[in-house]
């Protein structure tokens, strides 16, 4: 009887989907979402306590315990002395040729897919379909396959080992990203307000300055934070087209973990890799469900 | 509106990008893949002689075998993980979003940044088998990063942690686009959570499994960032995969030719995953 009232006045609650009951299987419910939250959560717990430890406090304790002697040297020693490859300059110089690279990549790649978007949508004419499936397969290719000509093309055009060559790299291979995400958002918008802009005598960049660009802010925000993740995290590029003076953040983060001679110095690393994190974890803090949102029309195509 | 010449003046730059820097290196790469190139690319042509070479190879055969045990564990793990989560989820639990942010979080960190936590983590000498060791749990043995036969699927773990978040996001939305008339219907018939799971909202989830399927079977065949921050492809080369065998032929072994024809075979790998699914999406879009 007593089950069955709990039952009703839940059911008031609830109105659709599987019924919320406070018994056993709830309890079990959350302490299975807890576990794996944990679980989820350590890889960066270890990453920050350890990088606030002495290397002989990580060394002779535990991992997963808090420091005792809490220090930042690991922090600047990985920001601005740490040895990356042969030279003693931390992660700085990489951290500033990553913004160096991701900001005019991710506004060039962006602008791009807002023009190839409005165009694909809005106007009619012969092979524009292909066109557009050719760029949407382009997002899937194994880059391995165009590293070799565009090494050379890269030798050719003077930009080989440089950030620029790899603003370059970023920019052509984001576009088919940018313009699946732009060609569906206007593939939606009201033709409506298209068509009367059109008779108040608005023309090519009318349209696309007064009526399309104004009303895009969502999806420009969803590009921005998809491309901005993306190509700051990128490896394969900037581990084959860039030199030790153009080399982005995660390849000398790379180099700082993997080429380390004599003493490895766990906390410098952790501080290291958390420094690369930074970023992009701000930025999913800040507008993780434009994140979402990306990530969302990047899977489901067409 | 039919295009005048603006439109495609405009759209031609971007044309031209994708023909040449997609479509075109496709063909230089493949063409390659059939000349005597070594260290630098040369033209003569070597017939198929770098694919025999490259299938004999036993390295790639290596990475072959460590890409079937890595995608299938990855893909089958990530899914049921990603479900899991997703079905837990969706019981009108309080602080969803926070839960939700927690698993999905890893999907915005880099590779290179994943690769050394777990490094680390997974390390007998630092990770986690010290610190179980230090709890008093002094048989605790967890070497597989040391070991040659196991270290691959050191790489499945990272890998999930990585991504299954992400495919729970994919089953999340499909969860919530489920027919509930349908659900309801079957509770006011009595019917268990796990059968009206099994028997009506699953099956209507067909769909999300197909593009979780594709999206981590493309992944799988491209993971390269991983293995090296994790590994790089060791012990020996017990965790190559054949981004790994590509890389490691071309530009340090100097065998560009059999490097890439290992690139042209990864890319029918993804072509043989992808196109169907682009195929059918886009008949879809067309047709509805």
């Amino acid at each position: 009887m007593a089950n069955a009232h709990t039952h009703a006045i839940v059911h008031v609650h609830g109105a659709s989907g599987i019924q919320p009951r406070l018994d056993l299987a709830r309890i079990a419910l959350y302490a299975v979402l807890f576990a794996c939250a944990v679980v989820f959560l350590m890889p960066v717990y270890v990453m920050v306590v350890n990088s606030f430890k002495p290397l002989d406090e990580i060394r002779s304790g535990n991992l997963m315990s808090l420091p005792i002697d809490w220090t930042v040297a690991p922090w600047l020693s990985a920001w601005s002395t740490a040895q990356i490859g042969v030279e003693p300059t931390g992660l700085r110089p990489f951290f500033i040729n990553s913004f160096l690279l991701v900001i005019p990549a991710v506004v060039l790649s962006t602008l791009i897919g807002a023009l190839n978007g409005y165009i694909l949508t809005q106007f009619k004419f012969r092979g524009a379909n292909l066109m557009f499936a050719a760029m949407l397969f382009s997002v899937f290719i194994p880059f391995q396959i165009v590293l070799i000509p565009m090494a050379k093309t890269l030798g050719f055009l003077g930009l080989a080992g440089t950030v620029k060559g790899l603003i370059f790299v970023n920019t052509v291979y984001g576009i088919g990203f940018t313009t699946l995400f732009f060609r569906n958002y206007y593939a939606a918008f009201p033709a409506e307000l298209i068509r009367s802009a059109r008779m108040d005598g608005a023309g090519f960049f009318g349209v696309m300055l007064r009526i399309l660009l104004p009303n895009s802010t969502p999806i420009i925000v969803v590009t921005v934070i998809w491309q901005f993740t993306n190509i700051w995290n990128e490896f394969l590029f900037g581990a084959s087209f860039s030199d030790f003076s153009s080399y982005p953040l995660t390849v000398a983060l790379n180099n700082l973990v993997n080429s380390s001679t004599g003493v490895k110095e766990y906390n410098v690393h952790f501080a290291g890799a958390f420094i690369a994190a930074l970023p992009t974890l701000i930025v999913y803090m800040v507008s993780g469900k434009y994140f979402v949102r990306g990530l969302m029309a990047g899977s489901v195509k067409g | 509106m039919k295009a005048g010449y603006l439109p495609k003046l405009l759209f031609s730059p971007s044309v031209f990008l994708v023909l040449v820097c997609v479509y075109g290196y496709i063909m230089f790469t493949i063409y390659l893949s059939f000349t005597t190139s070594t260290m630098l690319p040369q033209y003569d042509w070597a017939g198929t002689a770098n694919y025999t070479r490259l299938l004999g190879l036993d390295n790639w055969q290596v990475s072959l075998g460590n890409l079937a045990t890595f995608a299938g564990l990855y893909i089958v793990i990530a899914m049921a993980l990603g479900l899991g989560l997703a079905i837990l989820i969706d019981q009108k639990i309080r602080a969803e979003s926070a839960f939700r942010s927690i698993f999905l979080y890893p999907m915005a960190l880099s590779f290179i940044v994943t690769g050394t936590a777990w490094k680390w983590l997974l390390d007998p000498g630092v990770g986690l088998e010290r610190s179980m060791h230090l709890l008093g749990w002094e048989s605790f043995s967890f070497t597989w990063i040391k070991d040659s036969e196991m270290a691959i699927y050191c790489v499945v773990i990272a890998a999930v942690w990585q991504t299954s978040g992400f495919v729970m996001a994919m089953f999340l939305a499909g969860l919530r686009g489920v027919d509930t008339e349908q659900v309801n219907a079957a509770k006011v018939d009595g019917a268990r959570t796990w059968q009206i799971y099994l028997r009506i909202i699953l099956p209507q989830l067909g769909p999300v499994f197909v593009s979780a399927f594709v999206i981590l079977a493309h992944m799988a065949i491209k993971s390269y960032d991983l293995v090296i921050a994790l590994t790089n492809g060791g012990p020996g080369r017990s965790t190559w995969l054949p981004s790994v065998f590509m890389y490691q032929y071309t530009f340090t072994r100097n065998e560009m030719a059999v490097g890439a024809a290992s690139s042209v075979l990864m890319l029918v790998a993804i072509g043989a995953v992808v196109l169907p699914y682009l195929f059918s999406e886009m008949r879809k879009v067309k047709n509805g």
